[in-house]
């Protein structure tokens, strides 16, 4: 009995002896801003820096071989701490950008030319005669984009894509996927007004294809006084965010019900 | 003889209504749109231009690729338009659209020759300026095909007569209807491959053509009918080569001259024929139609660029409750919104079903009861793929070898759980040529 405490003691004293001498004698550095910066990050591992992961990221910045402000999902603040971790400048506070669903033509506003039956993705749905709507240019209302978002910020209102700008992190993975190009990151300015349609059809076209559609005429335009407004020439107006100074008076020309302002 | 075949597949209701019903051949368009690409390969340049009168016959579109076929006029008359068109691929493509003026004027270059007068080398010209393409529904250029191969032999010519789609009995009345024809076509090709030995592979529910090439065929030993077992895809390339073949597989990855051995189909031989017999480029051919959603059915020879509603209203017209049309055979075909496409070389069939037929099945969890795997006549896991596909891991879809998928839809026919397997798997198929392409 005493023997076995002894040596089982005694084993315990060797190796604990062996391994504390281990540790000092084959510690790995690794660099404590890497774990600090790791901390910060958001962790979605989104890949929206252009690197493999947070991790990555993480110690690239370390290697100086990455922009402190290169994580977009992280914004300003995640930019700020990191440079603190670095014992860098802030970097200056950039714009914030936001994912916007360019397209309000749904159930009934937007004619289907054909039933689609089969894989419920976009990406497979528009491999058929480019999509089922006439427009060639709209939301399909797959879904694929609320499926890929890491942050969980596209909810799908039946057919109908809803960023929620509280989540968005401008990650871009959204408007990679969409085959349609129907969501593009935008300035995020919560009181501008915007044309939400993608339709680069002529506006006739737009019209017998759609009921809400942008059809180009331009009167947004001519109206808007802050120059806000850019034209695709009868096919497409697009308002500018950081130059909309929501005054509303396009909304009152538009002859479409098409320009969307702050909800 | 044993009835022969291959591992896997599956039986679909082989309904088959217009077997019987000999060819009837419709009257030409007014005006027939005709595309310029009607192949697998690199489209054609027009060689016309708006106004230019063109007989019936002469080439107007062509092109230096390699890998692509002519295109000719199918009727006489004025060059009208030239622009895109809405075609069956699903995307429009340019066609050269041409007033019909009804003389049918043949192009002066059609003159009939003599097979024995000529060498391989001049009979696969021959084929490749009669524009020329795979019938059987790829429409790949039949000229590349017929190459002998640089070394060595090629052991056999495997023409394919399965017909394994159901409804379609384009193939079929051929063999019927023309079958001296269409064994001077196999000659042909036989010398362009310099092989000496053909085989004409017919499923057995066609007793009709299989006595019928018999008998064309006579007692020249070089040539045989092999009895196929009536199941699909009997005729997919590599599956007949392992039917015909005794069990010889092409490798993955591998074409079916890797084991010595080509594929076309009996159809294809035929244009061959008509090539060298009337000289005629290929601007004519066979459909079916069926189905329950049109009044009528039968096999109609139909000039190249005649609108599909043209072909449909000659049969009988649509039903009131007509739903969905298909491009093609059921298994295999292409869904169509619209009547307003142009027949081209390679059209096999449009079918047509009523809204009591067309079915829209909810997407299931798969029950993993293995029925895919079973049928997959390439021996692939097509419920492992699908699943990849559908969770985005292309490299996994691409392990598994989705690339030696040959598109069959015997898994998502089969699948209880009314799975896309076919679609997914084509998508990682898609995905993979993506990323290999950079």
């Amino acid at each position: 009995m005493i023997e076995s405490i002894i040596s089982l003691a005694l084993l315990g004293i060797v190796f604990g002896a062996a391994l504390a001498f281990a540790s000092i004698k084959f510690a790995v550095e690794e660099d404590p801003k890497v774990e600090a910066i790791k901390d910060v990050v958001p962790g979605a591992n989104c890949g929206a820096c252009g690197l493999a992961g947070c991790s990555t990221f993480a110690e690239m910045v370390v290697k100086g071989e990455a922009d402190v402000a290169a994580c977009i999902p992280g914004g300003a603040d995640v930019a700020g701490d990191i440079a603190d971790i670095m014992g860098m400048p802030k970097p200056e506070e950039g714009v914030s950008y936001i994912a916007q669903v360019k397209c309000v033509g749904f159930g009934d506003t937007a004619k289907d030319s054909f039933v689609y039956d089969g894989v419920p993705n976009c990406t497979a749905a528009s491999e058929f005669f480019g999509g089922f709507k006439d427009c060639q240019y709209g939301c399909l209302g797959l879904g694929t984009c609320a499926q890929v978002c890491p942050f969980d910020a596209i909810t799908m209102e039946k057919d109908k894509p809803v960023v929620d700008p509280e989540l968005c992190k401008a990650c871009n993975k959204c408007v990679e996927l969409c085959p349609r190009s129907v969501i593009s990151l935008v300035t995020y300015n919560p009181e501008a007004y915007a044309v939400l349609c993608n339709s680069r059809d002529k506006g006739k076209q737009t019209k017998a294809f759609c009921q809400v559609g942008c059809i180009g005429c331009g009167a947004c335009a001519k109206v808007c006084e802050d120059e806000a407004v850019t034209m695709e020439k009868g096919k497409l107006a697009t308002i500018d965010p950081e130059k909309c100074t929501s005054c509303a008076k396009c909304v009152e020309k538009c002859p479409r019900p098409i320009i969307f302002g702050p909800s | 003889m044993a009835i022969k075949t291959f591992r896997g597949g599956t039986h679909p209701p082989h309904d088959k209504p217009a077997a019987g019903t000999p060819i009837e051949t419709i009257k030409p368009p007014a005006k027939a749109i005709i595309p310029l690409s009607q192949h697998i390969g690199a489209p054609c340049e027009p060689l016309v231009k708006v106004g230019d009168q063109v007989k019936m016959g002469q080439k107007i579109g062509d092109s230096d690729s390699f890998i692509s076929a002519p295109v000719h006029a199918s009727v006489s008359g004025e060059v009208v338009e030239i622009a895109p068109y809405p075609h069956p691929d699903g995307e429009a493509k340019m066609a050269v659209v041409i007033e019909n003026d009804g003389k049918d004027t043949l192009a002066d270059d059609i003159k009939p020759k003599k097979m024995d007068d000529l060498t391989g080398e001049e009979i696969i010209k021959i084929t490749k300026e009669a524009g020329v393409v795979g019938l059987g529904g790829a429409a790949f250029p039949t000229h590349v095909k017929l190459i002998p191969p640089k070394e060595g032999k090629m052991d056999a010519l495997i023409l394919n007569g399965a017909e394994c789609e159901p409804y379609l009995t384009v193939d079929h009345r051929l063999m019927v209807e023309r079958p001296e024809d269409m064994i001077y076509g196999a000659r042909a090709m036989m010398k362009a491959l310099q092989t000496d030995k053909c085989y004409i592979g017919i499923e057995v529910n066609k007793p009709d053509a299989i006595a019928a090439v018999r008998e064309a065929i006579g007692g020249d030993s070089s040539m045989e009918v092999v009895e196929l077992e009536v199941k699909y895809p009997q005729g997919s390339g590599k599956q007949l080569v392992t039917a015909v073949m005794d069990g010889i597989e092409v490798p993955s990855g591998k074409r079916s001259t890797e084991v010595g051995v080509q594929v076309a189909n009996t159809a294809t031989a035929l244009a061959v024929g008509d090539a060298i017999q009337k000289g005629m480029p290929l601007i004519e051919t066979v459909v079916t139609v069926a189905g329950s959603g049109v009044n009528g059915m039968g096999n109609f020879a139909v000039r190249t660029g005649t609108m599909a509603s043209e072909v449909i209203e000659h049969a009988g017209g649509l039903k009131d409750n007509a739903a969905k049309i298909i491009w093609g055979g059921p298994m295999m075909g292409q869904a169509q919104f619209t009547l307003d496409i142009p027949i081209v070389k390679a059209a096999s069939g449009i079918l047509v079903f009523t809204e009591d037929e067309v079915v829209k099945e909810e997407i299931l969890p798969c029950i993993k009861c293995g029925r895919c795997i079973d049928v997959c006549p390439a021996y692939l896991l097509p419920n492992t793929i699908g699943n990849a596909s559908d969770k985005d891991m292309v490299d996994v879809a691409e392990r598994y070898n989705a690339d030696d998928c040959i598109e069959c839809g015997s898994c998502s026919f089969v699948c209880p759980a009314k799975r896309p397997l076919l679609q997914w798997i084509r998508l990682a198929k898609g995905a993979i040529a993506a990323r290999r392409s950079g």
